[in-house]
């Protein structure tokens, strides 16, 4: 096991793209949070703003470059012929898939703590000129914050969900740029769908199946009884959206040729 | 222009190479099949939503985020469509009599006063707890039946806007602007198809407010005062929740001096009260002379949110699009993979020409995949949809959503193969054209983003171009809060489209030089 991980290891950073990915990531989520946060205002009467999830917005963008990173590691050696030589080299074939999730998720880890304490950051000094004040109900984001705490390491959690479902689909379906697409799909379409649906039975229902809906749920710190889901199950709704992602890409990483 | 290096073998050897690739044909029959499928899900997703929207249907009522009052008795029945096909509001108290050919009405309005009904039941005055109820109507009307949603002509005092003539529900032109002072006296005047209404201050000069051609009206016409009160609106947005509340209010408004020129049939004034909820008070008192009238409603245009217009049917273009959108890059990328690219270039040279045919190809065949599909998913939706769910919308507006919807596809497939001749690895410029049209959206749309934000983020990005589906109305003279978590777009349906083209266009230039300059 430890030669496959390091074989995966290697491959992964001898070539420029996914440590560049990693960089983006973190950079484009902590300056859509930024934006976010510059964005809201509460004014003198008082307002709803979920503070920490605001500063949190970023990883809406983030997850979308954690997905490619996930899906060229598989995508690439499909494309290339090199998974023929790997599963060759590694004959046992479930640990070729556990090895790549190790080397996809621990970096995406990495890379989402990152991200996340800067858009927390960012979040602590920008949202008080913004009116989210003492005065109004708001104490400077801090991870010290225990609600605060649950929505920076949910998110970390999060992004590597993200990046363990993109891996399971890009080996079901092998070819990038298709895998990225229903990646992509799978996450923003329920939220588009959510804009349209007034029922609030489908909503509701939507909610708790939606990978990202569901998932993101753990960055909430206000308003948590009025949820679908609790922000720690909605998190546990995405990590079985990862884990049986996952299990299907074993099956048919063992039952076809390569 | 020899055969080898014109135009038309370019596009013929692109559309070659797309069609004989059965994974990319199959794909754009998913594209087309999952545009069918959202209109599925969304008609028979919304069966129990109503009518109301962002402006509060005239009874008030109410509209909220998948709370538990969200039925309200408009549910109940078809919300009435107008002379143009389109949904309407149509609720007032009608003190009226059958008025045969030509003739004048005129009266004297010497009061205007709203009621608004509080959650617990009692009564307050206009402003009460933040509500008020600006477009508070009481005037004359000539309308051709007391049926909803029929043609009608009227001039009117209002609460803030002075003075107006509204004819045909979304008709409305403005008289004087100053702050009304009571009393004032009014008059309509009918003649054949024309309907003129004046204004005056004393009964003896008067002002005309608007001339109106009214062509369903019969020659046998319903002919008297109005009287309607929308519902009282108060909105709050915040990040991640919209609410939006309305109240039912009522308007009593005080005539005399009523007289009407033309051959009356009746004998006498009768009331009705089309539309509205029945709330306490509602009807009319005449005494000597005097007509004490209390109605409620809205006899206005419809106003609906996204969840309730047919623009829910074509959400499947966001699904459509991602795959379109995969089409496009492969369509380059694939043959940069395989080394195909350096064939391509030497056959024919001029790089910015290949890349214009795949433009086309790509885009022709998104555009026609966009056009059936969207045909398609129109016409399932208004199948599927339920009474009292949904909110018509004249077929012009529909006839542009399809269109647009097409173009919207087709533009995003230019984009796409732009895309993938700049970064030449699908993966990446399939996430690049896929975040920078959806994310947008979800962001302005799914009220991640307040207002003002949202507004700038949809008039920027790419996803401006989903303006272009844009189906509920902002009327002016209904009072809603007119923002993109509604579906309001800051930019007109066209003017949105062209934001997207503009950044294919930049991406198609960039490709284009970066084609010519680098190695293959």
């Amino acid at each position: 096991m430890s030669g496959a991980l390091r074989a995966e290891w290697t491959k992964l950073r001898t070539v420029a793209g996914p440590a560049w990915l990693l960089l983006s990531a973190a950079v484009l989520t902590v300056a859509l949070g930024a934006l976010a946060s510059g964005a809201v205002s509460c004014p003198e009467t008082g307002c709803a703003v979920d503070a920490a999830k605001t500063s949190l917005t970023g990883v809406q963008l983030g997850q979308a470059v954690v997905a490619v990173l996930a899906v060229i590691v598989v995508g690439g050696e499909y494309s290339t012929g090199m998974m023929r030589t790997t599963l060759a080299a590694v004959p046992r074939r479930e640990r070729v898939l556990l090895a790549k999730a190790a080397v996809v998720a621990v970096p995406v880890l990495v890379a989402g703590a990152v991200a996340v304490l800067g858009s927390v950051l960012a979040g602590r000094y920008i949202l008080p000129g913004r009116g989210l004040t003492a005065a109004n109900g708001y104490r400077p984001l801090s991870l010290v914050d225990g609600s605060t705490l649950r929505a920076a390491g949910g998110s970390v959690l999060y992004l590597a969900l993200i990046a363990l479902l993109s891996l399971g689909i890009a080996m079901l379906i092998r070819d990038s740029a298709v895998a990225v697409g229903a990646v992509l799909g799978l996450l923003y379409l329920f939220p588009v769908l959510l804009t349209v649906v007034t029922n609030s039975h489908w909503k509701r229902h939507l909610r708790q199946i939606s990978p990202s809906e569901a998932g993101l749920a753990v960055q909430n710190t206000i308003g948590l009884p009025g949820l679908p889901l609790s922000p720690w199950a909605g998190l546990g709704v995405l990590a079985a959206w990862a884990g049986g992602a996952l299990l299907v890409a074993w099956l048919v990483l063992r039952l076809r040729d390569a | 222009m020899t055969r080898g290096d014109g135009f038309g073998p370019l596009l013929r050897a692109e559309w070659t190479k797309f069609r004989t690739v059965p994974g990319w044909v199959v794909g754009t029959v998913v594209a087309a099949f999952l545009m069918l499928l959202f209109s599925f899900l969304t008609a028979a997703g919304n069966h129990t939503a109503h009518v109301g929207g962002p402006g509060g249907a005239g009874d008030g009522s109410s509209v909220d985020d998948g709370s538990t009052h969200a039925t309200s008795s408009l549910a109940a029945h078809q919300a009435p469509v107008g002379p143009d096909g389109e949904t309407v509001s149509d609720g007032l108290f009608f003190v009226h009599q059958t008025l045969a050919g030509d003739g004048t009405v005129t009266a004297r309005l010497t009061s205007l006063q709203g009621t608004v009904q509080t959650p617990d039941g009692s009564a307050g005055s206009q402003s009460t707890q933040g509500f008020h109820v600006p477009w508070i109507k009481a005037g004359l009307i000539v309308k051709q039946n007391t049926t909803q949603g029929s043609a009608y002509a009227a001039v009117m005092a209002t609460g803030e806007h002075g003075v107006r003539m509204q004819y045909n529900y979304t008709g409305d032109t403005a008289g004087r602007a100053d702050p009304l002072s009571y009393p004032l006296w009014l008059r309509l005047e009918r003649s054949g198809a024309t309907v003129t209404g004046y204004t005056s201050a004393d009964g003896q000069a008067w002002t005309r407010v608007a001339t109106v051609h009214i062509g369903q009206l019969a020659s046998s016409v319903q002919i008297g005062l109005l009287v309607a009160s929308p519902g009282a609106q108060r909105f709050d947005q915040h990040i991640g929740s919209v609410s939006s509340e309305g109240l039912p209010s009522t308007g009593t408004a005080t005539f005399d001096n009523v007289s009407v020129q033309g051959r009356l049939t009746d004998g006498a004034w009768k009331g009705v009260n089309i539309g509205a909820s029945p709330q306490d008070g509602i009807g009319f008192q005449e005494n000597a002379g005097t007509f004490t009238v209390t109605g409620s409603g809205d006899i206005a245009p419809g106003t609906g949110d996204i969840g309730q217009s047919v623009t829910r049917y074509f959400e499947g273009a966001f699904a459509a699009l991602t795959v379109i959108v995969v089409l496009a890059v492969l369509f380059v990328s694939t043959e940069y993979r395989r080394g195909l690219i350096r064939t391509t270039f030497t056959a024919s040279p001029r790089r910015g020409r290949i890349l214009a045919a795949k433009a086309v190809v790509i885009g022709g065949v998104a555009f026609l995949t966009g056009l059936v599909s969207s045909t398609g998913a129109l016409l399932l939706g208004k199948a599927l949809q339920t009474s009292g769910s949904s909110f018509a919308a004249p077929f012009a507006t529909e006839a542009r959503i399809v269109v647009g919807t097409a173009a919207l596809l087709a533009v995003c497939a230019v984009l796409g193969v732009a895309l993938g001749a700049i970064l030449r690895r699908s993966a990446g410029a399939v996430a690049a054209v896929v975040v920078l049209t959806v994310l947008p959206y979800i962001l302005a749309v799914a009220a991640v983003l307040p207002a003002a934000p949202a507004q700038w983020v949809l008039r920027l990005t790419p996803a401006a171009g989903f303006a272009v589906q844009q189906s509920v109305v902002a009327w002016p003279q209904v009072d809603g809060v007119y923002t993109p978590a509604f579906g309001f777009f800051p930019l007109p349906p066209w003017g949105g489209l062209a934001v997207l083209c503009g950044w294919a266009a930049v991406a198609l230039a960039v490709a284009t030089w970066l084609l010519r300059r680098r190695d293959v």
